[in-house]
């Protein structure tokens, strides 16, 4: 018998010593201690009563049980943590909990969990992506380690990626997009490649993922149990002070706007959950990313705030002249910068609306010497007659 | 299990505001005093707002890496870290003696030992003096020596000028410099003239500020004429009106602070084990300093030199 099997086999008997029911049920093993003897059952064998100087060896016949057991129980731990729920979804295993919602469609049991664990589970965590294997896989001992990099270096050698263990280090590399520019928001789809976390322990790996996207496997839990609490748009609106208490003076159409600015996926991994208020849905879809947004975050407060301080502003009329290829320049423009274009168009692409040249003819066309637009502003003389 | 949360301001638009909140969450960390420890900002993640939810334990002590008692410390944090029962009052300070108050944080069904910041806490003292002998790279440096603490001053009406004298005040007490001030940005005495206020050749200025950031690497080495533009960085020390000025930066840099966060929990009743003293040798391990060596002569050279801002 395996050594890890006889540890485990140990570690169950006293599991069952300090047991009122002196009866242990997990992942499928289910073992009840009856006197001297021992009731064993697992899916794949109907229950039968073993004597106590017979266990180890029936137990050995279910190691993958056993050991399954011990790595849960004993080395993860922490029953209803977000954190265990978490390591469990890594490797496709059933999560129990109290409210509805199956985060795993069709989740492994232990047999075919240990075949896949031999070869690595991989999950996607935004653009993160996990693998769990055993330690050992010549003779697994149920002991789990994780890998985790950027979904874009799938197929990348490890020898070509920056290789770490240290947890911490995933902060520094969050912090800067592939061109040097700092993420505020984590959760940006801007997360840079090139890097990889190899053999990190249970807890190191969500610390890892903690630092990479924060709070968000806590979330994804609550969401999972059904007890997720959304701070609608207005409730955090009216929560601030200081320089954000006028953010409840922002129009609520200009909300939806905020929302399909900030929060659609090409921009941020969280799904948005916030609505206007409770029964006011926004009008963009909250997007497909696997952990929730349960309010506005910091980041689209402080735009949000600026956005309140300009919509104060009545609308006019304006005039100016344009030929029909200039209007539509402008679109091009504006398009090019919101989806954060620009450094793609090719220098000599002048088919371009937003090309450098093309930008920089309008400019020299249109605008005066003050670097104005050569705009005649209608209303504001006719409303005021 | 108990946690701890430093809890800081962070930047969208810097990332170096939140480098001394991971550094010195780290030291604590390898402490191990703390089976859990976070930080939380306002201005990055995981915020305030989500922050208690991502512990296990069910003991939370909460330290701001603020100042000063004010907006912040008194509105923002508790607000944001949904402690519902929270009122200033609760703290009972004068302005610079908040300890902590204990809370449940209902929404997660957590104990939280909500702290006064490191800003106020005697032991921020050691670390303005410690900055001090820092940028001087001298253990002893004080005879001969005029100190200048530095604070933002009346901005938002907080209590940032009563800390800045408190510090200032206690060091005086000392008697290790011959003249110590406390300075402000916004209101007098101002720092910009600081030679005005002083007769010592040498002077050592700390700002009472958590990180570097455009007030203690642009405003104030301008304002003070250290340099003409700080992208040019300036020396330390630098002659400015007949004095040597040695600007020390952010003294919420220095590496001590850890020591301070972990002074506040250990006053709202954290366990720390032997934390406080794993943190003070490793931090002398890391400036290559031993104050008790030092005092007795033998000569270390300290070795973190303070940066020059270039
Ligand atoms: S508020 Fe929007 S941008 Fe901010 S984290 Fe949530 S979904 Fe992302």
């Amino acid at each position: 018998m395996a050594d890890a099997t006889t540890d485990a086999v140990d570690a169950l008997s006293a599991a069952l010593e300090d047991r009122a029911d002196a009866t242990i049920e997990f992942d499928g093993l289910s073992l009840e201690r009856d006197g001297d003897e021992y009731v064993l059952e697992t899916p794949e064998i109907d229950p039968r009563r073993v004597d106590a100087d017979d266990l180890p060896t029936a137990l050995d016949a279910v190691a993958a049980y056993a050991t399954n057991w011990r790595y849960w129980q004993e080395s993860v731990g922490g029953e209803g943590t977000y954190r265990r729920a978490f390591l469990r979804w890594c490797e496709r295993a059933p999560i129990a909990q109290d409210g509805a919602g199956a985060p795993t469609e069709d989740p492994l049991a232990v047999p075919e969990r240990y075949a896949a664990l031999r070869d690595g589970v991989d999950r996607e965590w935004g653009q993160l992506s996990i693998t769990a294997r055993f330690v050992d896989v010549a003779e697994p001992d149920g002991e789990r380690v994780y890998d985790l990099w950027h979904v874009d270096d799938a197929g990348t050698d490890l020898a070509e990626l920056e290789v770490s263990d240290d947890p911490r280090e995933a902060r520094e590399i969050a912090t800067y997009d592939e061109d040097g520019r700092y993420r505020p928001l984590k959760t940006a789809p801007t997360l840079p490649s090139g890097w990889a976390f190899t053999g990190l322990s249970g807890d190191e790996l969500v610390e890892a993922v903690e630092f990479f996207y924060p709070a968000t496997v806590a979330n994804w839990h609550r969401e999972l149990r059904g007890n997720l609490d959304v701070d609608h748009w207005r409730e955090t609106a009216e929560r601030q002070t200081g320089i954000y208490d006028i953010l409840d003076e922002l129009p609520r159409e200009a909300v939806d706007w905020v929302a399909e600015a900030c929060c659609v996926d090409s921009q941020c991994l969280r799904r948005r959950e916030w609505e206007y208020e409770a029964g006011d849905d926004l009008e963009p879809p909250g997007g497909d990313g696997p952990f929730p947004c349960r309010e506005p975050c910091s980041l689209v407060i402080a735009a949000a705030r600026q956005w309140t301080v300009l919509e104060s502003e009545d609308e006019r009329t304006y005039e100016l002249e344009l030929t029909p290829s200039e209007r539509n320049q402008l679109e091009e423009l504006i398009e090019a910068v919101a989806d954060g274009r620009t450094d793609e168009i090719r220098e000599a692409d002048v088919n371009d609306g937003a090309n450098r040249y093309r930008a920089r003819y309008l400019r020299a066309k249109r605008f005066d010497d003050d670097g104005a637009l050569e705009i005649r502003e209608r209303s504001a003389s006719a409303d005021s007659e | 299990m108990q946690a701890l949360v430093v809890a800081a301001h962070g930047s969208h638009l810097n990332p170096d505001a939140s480098d001394p909140t991971y550094a010195h969450a780290d030291a604590v960390r390898e402490t191990g005093a703390f089976d859990e420890v976070r930080e939380a900002f306002w201005k990055e993640e995981p915020h305030f707002r989500e922050v208690i939810r991502t512990l296990e334990s069910d003991e939370v002590f909460v330290v701001p890496l603020f100042i000063s008692e004010g907006y912040f410390t008194e509105q923002v944090i508790p607000r944001e870290l949904r402690l519902d029962e929270w009122h200033p009052a609760k703290w009972d300070s004068d302005g610079t003696s908040a300890s902590q108050v204990t809370l449940e944080a209902t929404d997660v069904d957590k104990t939280v030992h909500y702290c006064g910041p490191v800003g106020t806490h005697d032991a921020m003292t050691d670390v303005i003096v410690q900055r001090a002998e820092t940028v001087t790279e001298d253990p002893d440096v004080g005879e001969g020596f005029g100190l200048a603490v530095v604070g933002h001053g009346t901005e938002r009406n907080e209590n940032s000028a009563k800390a800045v004298e408190y510090h200032a005040e206690r060091i005086r007490e000392r008697d290790r410099f011959d003249e110590v001030k406390a300075l402000f940005m916004d209101e007098e005495p101002e720092v910009d003239d600081v030679t005005d206020y002083f007769e010592s050749d040498d002077i050592v200025v700390v700002p009472l500020f958590i990180a570097d950031g455009y007030h203690t690497q642009e405003d104030i080495p301008e304002d003070m004429g250290l340099t003409e533009d700080y992208r040019l960085g300036w020396d330390v020390p630098a002659d400015v009106d007949g004095h040597r000025i040695w600007y020390a930066g952010a003294v919420g840099t220095e590496g001590l602070m850890a020591d301070v966060i972990l002074e506040r929990a250990a006053d709202a009743g954290a366990d720390l084990g032997d934390a406080l003293e794993i943190v003070r040798a490793n931090e002398r391990a890391a400036t290559g300093t031993d104050s008790s060596e030092l005092e007795s002569g033998t000569d270390t050279g300290a070795g973190a030199g303070a940066g020059a801002g270039d």
